[in-house]
């Protein structure tokens, strides 16, 4: 039981690490390729990091030791979360701690902390981006709870292996209350990965951004620090979505290594297609004004919230 | 009947896919996305109506099914369209009631009808129970459309919506006459008719389609009017 | 150990006899009274901590008749699980606030001595009275002396409006909870807490209880509407007896509100017992967390956020009420749970926040954001409590604050098993404004760290500032180890509480507390905060390793990038304060999202007429519009009833006399129409 628990925990630690960034290359290599250009290589992510891990890190003056600690208290804590998704197998060791309030405090600390890193030297676009991701934070968080709330009104836990593993049994049929919870925590999740159109990952004009903002002060190794970060961010979320809604085809750890295989085979095409879908949605949308974002996710917070109702109506008819 | 079964799972989607666009209708700033909306809304709404044909058994369903998907789906918005283009009005619309609030309510507004229903329809069969919610809760929409937007094309739209959700109530109680559905259809075919004629006259006459532009030519406050 | 709570109590009034002499003696003297009372208020606190622990380990103690007190309602001690949770929370606190004052509060005015043993023996009376009127009594101890503290600060008009509102607001407290322990009390006036949970209200008396005890407790608490002179008269006060007051003192209102509403009349309630309370609640938790993202005074924001983390509890206490009288036991246990649990983190790291504002007041002198900036460079380690603190405010795992939020959470995703459609709706939009206040509660608290703490200097006088001296920094670390304790073991806190959630929900402890997780059901999620902790640290610890082997090279200085913009003229030896978010700049997005409705908030642009070199203004601002719209109809009415006395001091004899004559016809009436009344 506890062998193949911690092999699997193990095996997922280190896809992880290795794809995340393979991922963000990926979308970039799509968009690319969808807008009719040739595009960066997809491996080109794990090139910048590491020559951002060669070069030195220059702190600001006036930056205190939270620049140079941030990094790795964010990516510490977003590691933590994306360790506890289930990936390619079901029932891994950190299972039992993966549950999607916890995930969503852990991602709290992350951004908590990239925020603080943003506001540490005391300049204009740090403190703008702060305080606007932690305004955007707060329409998304609670419509990621309501989210969870559906999730777990239909699974009775909020734990995410014991809610895939009831969504994949199929018990709980076709339900519009998912529907609603899957739009919710797409918009929860563009926003929260700073995708099109709530913040352009790819922007370099510093009024517009939002996420990227707070790291212009960030280089050398805090700077690969915080792009695995975003990386492994963006991989979480993904995962998070194929673990929930995409429940077909997960390993049971005990499935030994061909389970395994199997396993990961659907993991990467389950990936590989939340990937293309991105890369298609944010080519064919743009991004929209900052003060729009609000109703956004304002929008999305209601449908989850509509989703949790229609779900009452189920429970009181049944 | 229960959830995981087909015939239910797939009625549950599609009824709530319509309410989903009701949603839809009040976050649209852009008349052309509000347009959009409302055919997809059709759209759904005719399929809906065709499965409960068939999950009935009702073949005089399917008439109304293909009345929707022509009338609400495909024609009345290419009208809509037609007419957004020949009156040149501007593309985004100012809600008289913010997006964030109008959609607050909106929710209130379903749990609402919710909360009418269930206990109203105590004995009545789940499916149909689980409709009638659904429906109710796209009227009200409508009408709440309706009464938070300045410009009459919106309005027009929530009253089209609002019919939208009387054919999904009709569409699920069994043993509905299909007279009684049609002539419903026809008449808010007819109101929306009236309805769009006075668009036109509004813009004729005021140069604009914002109905808050009535308020002035009001007979009784003729004196502060104008 | 029946003579321990008398004894600590007996200890206060002779520290209050000696704070009253101080004033008479020269400053030698003077100075070594003042050091003598806070000493041994530090040391009472200790034993009150102890005391509680005792209790919550062994059970507790059965009620003590006091050999004085009034024949009618002789006064009892006790200490039960529920008392001594609550106590328990009192005493850190007050340990914590006395090292603090032992420090920065010796060279004080006598007449605030004399108040403050004063005050936390009210707290403590509160806490520790086995019958009603006892728990009353300590009640207006404590307002009174609380009042008294707030009143002597230095005075400029505005402390003094917001001593005068605080008092008010007290005297409304005590006129709406005496009657409503005469009404629980009903003619048979056993005030005892056993005769009282024997027979809990019913009917319209149950519905006039509810509203007097919400409105009596939820004033001193804090709870919106009754919210508006919090945030004026907590910063009023000195750093730590701010601290207490919003630490404990609101706290010890909520134990009065749990105590009345939930433990002694919480038997046989309908379901709508606690939906007063959650409403009250979620709506406290989201308006003091939009304001604590919004105020510009570090002690005014910390008062708010008090509002915010009241709220939450207020709600989990409203949740275990309903699911009580659902007969959903474990889930009320969890919500009871939750609450208990949140009041304790809050209780600890607020009076920890409060403490700090104190100390950057002291080294910065200001409590203006505005005017701080760059204080983690002159004041590390208070810098370094500070963040503790904050990230346990912002409920961030795995501190104290994200426990009890997990809990509160889970009970609030538990709870729509009690199949009432209505209240399910409930539920879901108090999840809903839960969840918005967390977040909201998060962007405030970095708000407030960010912006004193982190940055560029806003002022010169910052660049003064100095680090905590020891007793000072003892106090801060102790409180935030407490921060991080309690988030790690949340597991072994509520198996120890297990009689305080029992006395709540009516169920014997949390279901599924063990010494390293908690959990809402057997199914159900775990939350194991020392693992993860452990996991995050070896997490953190390989990073570290990691960047050192493949980045070995040490880090360099150089002028900050800001996007490209050019180095400031020498003239602005901090660069230009307009290029660093103030702290209204850095409330700009939540004001414009939720501010405009909520808060009444404001912008408006000013520019000079085209030819005028004059610089645009955007002026900015928000009012709460609440207390307004409750006080206003009050000032009418005070008006109106003083035009009316007015008039009846210049009747005539004669209708004085009819004015006699009419009220003993009324009370004759009253006692004859009574049932009951005139057969006694």
């Amino acid at each position: 039981m506890l062998f193949p628990a911690i092999v699997t925990q193990l095996l997922h630690a280190a896809l992880l690490l290795a794809l995340a960034p393979l991922l963000v290359g990926v979308v970039r290599w799509l968009k690319a390729r969808l807008l009719g250009r040739r595009g960066a290589h997809p491996f080109q992510p794990w090139r910048d990091l590491r020559k951002l891990l060669r070069k030195q890190p220059v702190l600001a003056e006036g930056a205190s030791p939270v620049t140079a600690a941030a990094p790795y208290v964010a990516l510490a804590a977003t590691l933590a979360a994306a360790l506890m998704v289930p990936g390619f197998a079901r029932g891994m060791a950190l299972a039992p701690m993966g549950d999607l309030i916890l995930i969503g405090g852990l991602l709290a600390v992350s951004r908590f902390a990239l925020a603080l890193a943003g506001m540490d030297a005391g300049t204009a676009f740090g403190g703008l981006g702060a305080a606007r991701e932690m305004s955007f934070a707060s329409l998304a968080e609670p419509a990621f709870v309501l989210a969870v709330m559906v999730l777990a009104m239909l699974a009775g836990t909020t734990s995410l292996d014991g809610i895939g593993a009831v969504l994949q049994e199929g018990a709980v049929g076709l339900r519009v209350s998912l529907g609603l919870a899957l739009l919710a925590l797409l918009a929860v999740a563009l926003a929260e990965n700073g995708r099109l159109p709530v913040d352009n990952p790819a922007t370099h004009l510093e009024l517009t951004m939002v996420h990227e903002a707070m790291l212009l002060e960030a280089s050398g190794r805090h700077l690969a620090l915080w792009e695995m970060q975003g990386a492994l961010r963006l991989a979480l979320w993904l995962a998070l979505l194929a673990a929930v809604f995409l429940p077909f085809g997960t390993a049971p750890a005990e499935a030994g290594p061909l389970g395994w295989l199997l396993g990961l085979a659907a993991w990467a095409l389950k990936l590989g297609l939340l990937a293309v879908a991105l890369a298609v949605f944010e080519t064919a949308i743009a991004k929209m004004r900052v003060f729009r974002v609000p109703e956004f996710l304002g929008a999305a917070l209601l449908l989850a919230l509509l989703g949790v109702v229609l779900l009452f109506l189920s429970t009181g008819l049944a | 009947m229960g959830f995981g079964q087909l015939s239910y799972d797939m009625a549950h989607l599609l009824g709530g896919g319509v309410l989903l666009f009701s949603f839809v209708l009040l976050y649209q700033r852009r008349l052309s996305g509000v347009i959009a909306a409302f055919a997809a809304q059709g759209a759904l709404l005719a399929l809906a109506v065709a499965w409960q044909g068939w999950a009935q058994g009702a073949p005089g369903l399917y008439l109304t099914a293909l009345l929707a998907a022509v009338a609400q789906a495909v024609l009345l918005p290419l009208a809509l369209r037609r007419l957004v283009r020949h009156l040149a009005v501007q593309r985004a619309v100012e809600p008289a009631l913010g997006i964030g609030a109008s959609m607050v309510a909106g929710v209130a507004l379903v749990a609402l009808a919710l909360m009418v229903v269930l206990p109203a329809t105590a004995g009545a069969g789940l499916q149909a129970r689980e409709d009638l919610a659904l429906a109710l809760s796209v009227v009200l929409l409508g009408m709440l459309m309706m009464i938070t937007r300045h410009n009459a094309i919106s309005q027009l739209v929530g009253l089209l919506s609002l019919e939208n959700g009387l054919v999904l109530a009709a569409s699920g109680v069994r043993g509905m006459p299909l007279v009684l559905e049609l002539s419903t259809a026809a008449l808010v075919l007819m109101l929306a008719a009236v309805a769009g004629f006075f668009v036109f006259r509004l813009r004729e006459s005021l140069a604009s389609l914002d109905v808050s532009a009535l308020h002035a030519h009001r007979g009784e406050r003729e004196g502060e009017g104008a | 150990m029946t003579a321990a709570p008398v004894l600590l109590l007996c200890l206060l009034l002779l520290l209050a006899a000696a704070g009253a002499f101080a004033g008479r003696w020269p400053a030698p003297f003077g100075i070594a009274i003042a050091r003598l009372v806070h000493g041994g208020c530090a040391a009472v606190s200790a034993g009150f901590a102890l005391l509680a622990i005792l209790a919550l380990a062994t059970g507790g103690m059965a009620p003590v008749l006091l050999p004085f007190g009034p024949p009618w309602a002789p006064l009892s001690l006790g200490l039960d699980a529920l008392s001594a949770w609550f106590l328990l929370l009192l005493g850190l606190a007050g340990l914590a606030a006395g090292l603090f004052a032992l420090e920065r509060e010796v060279a004080v005015p006598p007449r605030r001595l004399l108040p403050w043993p004063l005050f936390l023996a009210g707290m403590a009376l509160t806490l520790l009275a086995a019958d009603a009127f006892t728990l009353l009594l300590g009640f207006e101890l404590m307002s009174l002396a609380s009042w008294a503290l707030v009143a002597s600060s230095p005075a400029d008009a505005e402390a003094r409006a917001a001593a005068r509102q605080y008092l008010g607001f007290a005297l409304f407290a005590a006129a709406c909870l005496v009657p409503a322990v005469g009404l629980m009390g009903g003619l048979a006036g056993d005030l005892s807490f056993a005769g009282l949970r024997a027979a809990p209200p019913q009917g319209w008396a149950a519905v006039a209880v509810l509203a007097l005890v919400l409105a009596g407790a939820g004033a001193k608490a804090g709870l919106v509407p009754l919210h508006g002179w919090l945030p004026l008269a907590h910063p009023v006060a000195p750093g730590p007896v701010s601290a207490l007051l919003s630490g404990v003192m609101t706290k010890v209102a909520l134990y009065v509100m749990a105590r009345l509403l939930l433990d002694l009349g919480g038997l046989g309630q309908p379901l709508w017992w606690g939906v007063p309370l959650m409403v009250m609640g979620a709506a406290s938790a989201v308006l003091g967390a939009l304001r604590a993202g919004q105020e510009r005074d570090t002690k005014v924001l910390l008062a708010c956020s008090t509002i915010e983390h009241v709220g939450l509890v207020t709600l989990g206490l409203g949740l275990a009420a309903t699911l009580r009288a659902a007969d959903l036991g474990p889930l009320a246990a969890l919500a009871a749970a939750a609450a208990l649990l949140h009041a304790l983190a809050h209780g600890l790291f607020k009076t920890l926040l409060f403490l700090v504002a104190a100390e950057v007041q002291h080294a910065a002198g200001s409590r203006r954001l505005d005017s701080l900036g760059a204080l983690v460079h002159a004041m590390p380690a208070v810098a370094l409590c500070a963040l503790v603190g904050a990230a346990a405010a912002a409920a961030l795992p795995p501190l104290s604050g994200f426990a009890g939020e997990w809990l509160l959470l889970q009970a609030l995703l538990g709870a729509w098993r009690v199949g009432e459609l209505g209240f399910q709706v409930l539920v879901a939009a108090c999840t809903a404004l839960a969840a918005l206040a967390a977040a909201l509660g998060a962007a405030a608290m970095l708000r407030f760290w960010g912006l004193a703490f982190l940055g560029r200097p806003r002022g010169p006088r910052t660049l003064g500032a100095q680090d905590a001296p020891p007793l000072v920094r003892a106090a801060l670390a102790g409180l935030a180890g407490l921060a991080v304790l309690i988030g790690l073991l949340p597991g072994p806190l509520l198996m120890l509480g297990a009689g305080a959630i029992g006395a709540l929900s009516g169920h014997p402890g949390l279901p599924e507390a063990a010494p390293l997780s908690v959990s809402p059901s057997v199914q159900g999620a775990d939350y194991a905060p020392l693992p993860l902790a452990v996991l995050l640290g070896l997490l953190g610890a390989g990073l570290v390793w990691l960047c050192r082997r493949l980045s070995p090279q040490p880090a360099r200085r150089g002028p900050a990038w800001d996007g490209g913009f050019q180095a400031p003229p020498p003239h602005l030896p901090f660069g230009d304060p307009a290029t660093q978010p103030g702290a209204d700049g850095f409330a700009q997005p939540l004001r414009r999202m939720l501010g405009g409705r909520l808060l009444a908030a404001h912008e408006a642009v000013h520019r000079p007429p085209p030819g005028d070199t004059a610089p645009a203004r955007l002026e900015s601002g928000f009012h709460d519009p609440l207390p307004g719209r409750l006080l206003a109809p009050l000032v009418a009415l005070r008006e109106r009833l003083s035009v009316a006395a007015e008039r009846l001091r210049d009747l005539s004899l004669r209708r004085l006399l009819m004015l006699g004559f009419g009220t003993l016809v009324l009370l004759l009436l009253l006692l004859a129409l009574l049932p009951g009344g005139g057969a006694r």
